[in-house]
């Protein structure tokens, strides 16, 4: 199981900007559901607040008001129930590939044989078995941010947190992670929850979209493609994906122009 | 290509291409300019009266008398002693006190006044005093050491600590680990590089620090040398000590960078740049 809620959810900041306070809403009223197993992906321009949606649900911000369940339990800071996939990977540069996905495991309370072995299995999902002694800095882009999604993916989360993970990297080892995580995900079928400004990636991977626009939920869209999307070259060519693509496109084009 | 280094088969890190025409080593570069410098100051010393300068060959034979007397030995043990204690303390005390100044924001309100004041600090007015708390022996001149060399490593520690990217204390609280676990496992290999640095920085004044103790305490070991000889109008004999120090503190920065490759290998691979 792995069904998250958002429920009402509410984000306030308070800056000081030239002695004045301003108070930015970052989240206002957010509800939506994440089904177990879907794939869900948080689209809007930069500032609408789905990373700080996603960080709530992570536990690393608190809310202001509403709150969050995963599996019908509120939410009270981080846990082992959330994997997080940051947006640069963030691996630890003094460990090598192994030992950062073994960090996550041992901060679960992974010990003894277990530990190494079920890093080196998520390791090797997301093929970097022979790459493992390597450290962060003699990874490529795309192979940091596959030991991100290891790590996150060794704790057994019952969701996957993505916080525009593919954003740092070229077009073109973007989208073979992206058919990657397709992959991934069709075999362990996580939830996973996304945040992306990429209109053709969030068409491409999710089940549903959530457009967001200055701290609000503005449309809430299926995307009628099958699972699984084995070869995502196919599903670019395919008419409901143009037809889904347009309308995102023109969803987040409505909420811009609304002023 | 991207996707070349993705398949994993490519290693990235850049081999030397043999084609290339090796550069000069850096200790080469280095022999040569200390055997310059050594061979003008040879040159131009000799033609100054011993009283106001001297020059290497002078210095080479003074070392030599002093080495085969015994005295310099009996004297360099007399300077290592309180050097290498006080330098030890201010190590064991700098790292943690700078780690819990850079953590905590109490801590920092608290104490960070202090650290950034006695780095300042003028010591030398203050040796008198010590002198007055700890009397003239062994005892004073470790704390000297021991003051001039804390301060480095302490704010160097805290600038680290402060630099560490909220992102990767992020990667741990997201996977739950303790703010303990946090400060052992994310904080201090991520401040070990500036931690280095501080011990670096420390090596110089804690030299210093030592040869003034043995000037306005006890007069002692190297130190003595130096005032002894000077007063003889001896201005060879007062170099030896000089330059033995000088040479001291480069062979303790060389071991610390040996440590840090050792320990903290990642940052020399990350900035590219192999330190000799």
């Amino acid at each position: 199981m792995g069904e998250v809620i958002f429920l009402d959810v509410s984000k306030r900041f308070s800056l000081r900007v030239d002695g004045e306070v301003h108070h930015v809403q970052a989240l206002d009223r957010v509800s939506f559901t994440v089904r177990d197993g879907e794939i869900v992906a948080l689209i809007g321009p930069s500032g609408c607040g789905k990373t700080t949606a996603l960080r709530v649900a992570m536990g690393l911000d608190p809310s202001s008001g509403g709150r969050v369940t995963v599996d019908g339990r509120e939410i009270d800071g981080c846990g082992h129930d959330r994997g997080m996939v940051f947006q640069h990977a963030e691996l630890l540069p003094w460990l090598s590939a192994l030992q950062n996905v073994m960090f996550g495991l041992e901060m679960k309370g992974v010990r003894g044989p277990a530990l190494r072995g079920t890093a080196e299995k998520y390791l090797n999902l997301v093929g970097l078995k022979d790459s493992q002694n390597r450290r962060p800095h003699q990874l490529s882009g795309g192979m940091k941010q596959r030991v991100g999604i290891a790590r996150a993916l060794a704790i057994d989360p019952k969701v996957l947190l993505m916080d525009e993970p593919f954003g740092a990297l070229d077009a073109q080892t973007r989208e073979t992670l992206q058919g990657e995580l397709l992959d991934i995900h069709a075999r362990t079928g996580k939830t996973i929850l996304f945040v992306t400004h990429d209109l053709d990636e969030a068409v491409l991977i999710a089940d549903r979209i959530v457009v967001m626009n200055k701290g609000r939920v503005q449309k809430i869209m299926a995307v009628p493609l099958k699972r699984p999307r084995p070869d995502l070259g196919v599903v670019r060519g395919l008419p409901e994906f143009s037809e889904t693509r347009y309308k995102v496109w023109r969803a987040l084009h409505d909420g811009a122009t609304v002023h | 290509m991207a996707d070349i280094a993705e398949s994993g088969k490519v290693t990235t890190t850049p081999a030397a291409e043999p084609a290339e025409r090796k550069p000069l080593p850096r200790w080469i570069i280095t022999l040569s300019s200390v055997v310059a410098v050594l061979i003008l100051w040879e040159i131009f010393g000799r033609q100054v009266n011993p009283v106001f300068g001297s020059y290497p060959s002078a210095i080479a034979a003074a070392f030599w008398e002093l080495a085969v007397t015994g005295q310099l030995w009996s004297a360099l043990y007399d300077s290592l002693r309180p050097f290498l204690l006080g330098y030890a303390l201010a190590i064991l005390i700098g790292i943690p006190l700078g780690l819990i100044i850079g953590g905590f924001r109490v801590a920092e309100a608290a104490l960070g006044i202090y650290i950034t004041a006695g780095y300042a600090m003028p010591l030398v007015a203050l040796v008198p005093l010590l002198i007055l708390w700890l009397g003239l022996g062994f005892a004073v001149k470790v704390a000297v050491v021991f003051l001039m060399a804390l301060f480095p490593i302490v704010i160097n520690t805290w600038l680290g600590v402060v630099a560490v990217p909220k992102t990767l204390i992020e990667v741990g609280k997201s996977f739950v680990a303790p703010d303990t676990v946090i400060l052992r496992r994310i904080v201090l290999p991520a401040t070990l590089p500036y931690i280095m640095a501080g011990i670096r920085l420390a090596v110089g004044r804690a030299v210093v620090a030592m040869v003034i103790a043995e000037f306005f305490t006890t007069i002692s070991g190297l130190g003595a040398v130096i005032i002894n000889s000077a007063n003889n109008f001896d201005t060879a004999t007062m170099f030896v000590p000089i330059i033995i120090l000088m040479v001291m503190a480069i062979g303790l920065n060389w071991l610390i960078g040996f440590v840090e490759r050792t320990v903290a290998p990642w940052q020399a691979e990350i900035a590219g740049r192999e330190r000799e």
